[in-house]
């Protein structure tokens, strides 16, 4: 008895009717449901799409609650910086304290509360007109979407930008399976084009630093408690952030600010062999894309070295960035290992994913380096790349039949 | 409707939402998404296209008879070009921050599709008091569409409407500003305009399904 023959009875008791789908699906998503078939043999395989995107949500609890514990972090330090303090970090000193995590929590959970609410919101009521069951879509966008926002992005702009991906990103499209972008990334470029003061710039990626929501009286002039990404100031040709060797493995870590999830370039890779050793996450795509980046990286570095642009240009900053730097700063591993190997929007075919995750490579460091206003360029090689998965997948399947023909006609001959 | 036959009457009244030209023929889909950014500049482009539709059908439809029909799209292309200089020459003289506003599409008439698509399939098989009303019907069509998706793209885009605040002023904070509200950046750019006309596409097939192709 209890909660389970609860749902069950509402189940029974709402089938056939509008509501039906809502009811079927909190109960089949809490527990396995009571009914079996009568006849025939059926094969019973666990790793159904409930269970698949859970996999995926599991690999990326620990870049959230790494995310709470750096936006804590990241906030304390810019006070401390604010002081005239300067901080070193440390693991058990100074990084996973409780005051850290309270901030974080306090921050990040209404990001996923607002995030799984709304969507889920939207999914429920298409799967009620539309008469079909709800659909596990947006299990791992939910989770998605707080990893990749600014920590101090107004809730409401969360939830108008959650309704506009789920709409126009995938229900328009048919729903889960059907859609052609990304529905986080069309949910993050929606942010990013609505609101630019609020997902760029050096004011948006510490909680606090905004002086909107900065506490003025308190005596603090509202520029000095800010934080810049270091791909920000890289792509205004400022290197300074980069200058040790322990700044390099902070941005590895993932001790730098960033949006809420993505920083730790460490966790996201442990994260990715989760997903590859499972065979959920593709390795073609993940490495195809790394591979991809360092191409891409490497002729930069080699534009930047024989001195064809001058210091002074504009393209300088991240041009002269050394290719391995590309991989560790900004949204590119978090957006190669969850986002690029969406099995919806990817393609389909191992050669194809091979050529997809290459370009989203090259493209993501190509729009990183050419347009300085949007330094977060793997979002939109992702999106770039994510209409252009079909066509890859035609060529290569062309490519097949047309061997295939020959072989045949070499045969016969 | 006494002043028109049920015919006649239903030139005008088609075209404004079973037949739309934007919704439903999918033609002028180019300048819809350049100019709606504004209610105003929206408005104007109706207008314009109202005034190049009904007096180019009239005049089409006098000539049906003795065009060759070989340039055909010639002698159109001549009307409603010298009709469209005459709408940019007055806007020029007239109101002229919002001709710089509209720069090239009003230029663009010219080649609106739904123009040259109402020459060809109407004026030039009907009377020339029919084709005036298909004209005028067509370029009604044309503009509620406009001032619908301009009205949503600078109520969310800028605030106003008409370039009037109507939601408060952004930088005294004032009005819903004062709760934390922003103005949509994304409104003012061509793909959400793209993006309403497809809303509105969405809503009137599932209003009336006769409409959806398979």
């Amino acid at each position: 008895m209890g909660l389970k023959s609860n749902l069950h009875n509402l189940k029974e008791k709402y089938k056939g009717t509008k509501m039906a789908p809502a009811f079927n699906a909190i109960h089949t998503f809490l527990y396995l449901p009571n009914e079996t078939t009568h006849n025939g043999t059926h094969i019973k395989a666990a790793d159904d799409l409930k269970r698949t995107m859970n996999i995926v949500i599991m690999a990326m609890i620990p870049c959230l609650i790494f995310g709470m514990f750096n936006a804590g972090y990241q906030h304390y330090s810019a006070i401390d910086a604010l002081a005239g303090v300067a901080r070193e970090v440390s693991l058990f000193g100074n990084f996973l304290t409780w005051d850290n995590f309270v901030i974080g929590a306090w921050k990040v959970l209404p990001l996923v509360i607002v995030s799984y609410g709304v969507g889920l919101l939207v999914e429920f009521i298409f799967a009620v007109i539309k008469g079909h069951e709800v659909e596990e879509g947006y299990l791992v966008t939910g989770m998605l979407v707080p990893l990749i926002v600014p920590i101090d992005i107004p809730l409401w702009m969360l939830s108008v930008a959650v309704i506009f991906g789920v709409v126009i990103g995938k229900e328009v499209f048919g729903g889960t399976g059907m859609n052609i972008l990304n529905p986080a990334l069309t949910i993050r470029a929606f942010l990013f084009f609505a609101y630019p003061t609020w997902m760029s710039g050096d004011k948006v990626w510490v909680h606090g630093a905004d002086p909107r929501v900065q506490d003025l009286a308190a005596g603090a002039t509202p520029d000095a408690l800010s934080g810049e990404t270091i791909l920000g100031s890289l792509a205004q040709n400022n290197t300074g952030m980069l200058d040790s060797a322990g700044d390099v493995w902070n941005a590895f870590f993932g001790f730098i600010p960033g949006s809420v999830g993505e920083t730790s370039t460490l966790l996201i890779i442990l994260g990715g062999l989760f997903l590859v050793f499972s065979k959920v996450g593709s390795w073609r795509i993940m490495l195809s894309s790394v591979l991809g980046a360092i191409v891409m990286g490497l002729i930069f570095n080699g534009i930047a070295d024989s001195g064809f642009i001058s210091e002074t240009s504009k393209f300088y900053g991240l041009m002269s960035t050394d290719f391995w730097m590309h991989l560790l700063i900004g949204g590119f591993a978090f957006g190669t290992v969850y986002m690029a190997t969406d099995p919806v929007t990817a393609s389909q075919t191992n050669k194809g994913k091979i050529v997809y995750g290459f370009l989203i490579g090259i493209l993501s460091i190509m729009i990183r380096v050419f347009n300085p206003a949007y330094p977060e360029g793997v979002m939109l090689a992702i999106l770039l790349m994510n209409v252009f998965a079909p066509t890859i997948d035609h060529y290569v399947v062309q490519g097949n039949v047309k061997r295939r023909m020959k072989r045949l006609k070499v045969k016969t001959a | 409707m006494g002043l028109l036959s049920k015919k006649d009457a239903k030139l005008i009244t088609d075209p404004l939402a079973d037949n739309n030209p934007i919704t439903i023929q999918v033609l002028g889909i180019c300048s819809a998404l350049a100019i709606t950014a504004e209610l105003k500049a929206s408005l104007v482009m109706g207008i314009a296209v109202l005034f190049v539709l009904s007096v180019g059908n009239v005049v089409i439809s006098l000539m049906r008879n003795i065009i060759p029909s070989k340039i055909r799209i010639i002698v159109q292309l001549i009307v409603v070009a010298a009709l469209v200089i005459i709408v940019d020459q007055v806007l020029k003289a007239f109101a002229f921050e919002l001709s710089k506003t509209l720069s090239v599409f009003i230029g663009l008439i010219i080649t609106n599709c739904i123009i040259m698509g109402r020459f060809e399939a109407f004026a030039l098989a009907n009377k020339p008091w029919q084709s005036f009303l298909d004209g005028i019907g067509n370029a009604l069509g044309y503009a509620v569409i406009l001032i619908i998706v301009g009205f949503f793209r600078e109520l969310l885009g800028s605030g106003t409407l008409f370039g009037i605040p109507v939601l408060g002023d952004p930088i005294e904070m004032t009005g819903v500003y004062a709760l934390g509200y922003e103005n949509n950046g994304f409104m003012l750019m061509p793909p959400m305009a793209l993006i309403i006309v497809g809303l509105i596409i969405w809503v009137q097939r599932s209003r009336n399904k006769d409409l959806i192709e398979d």
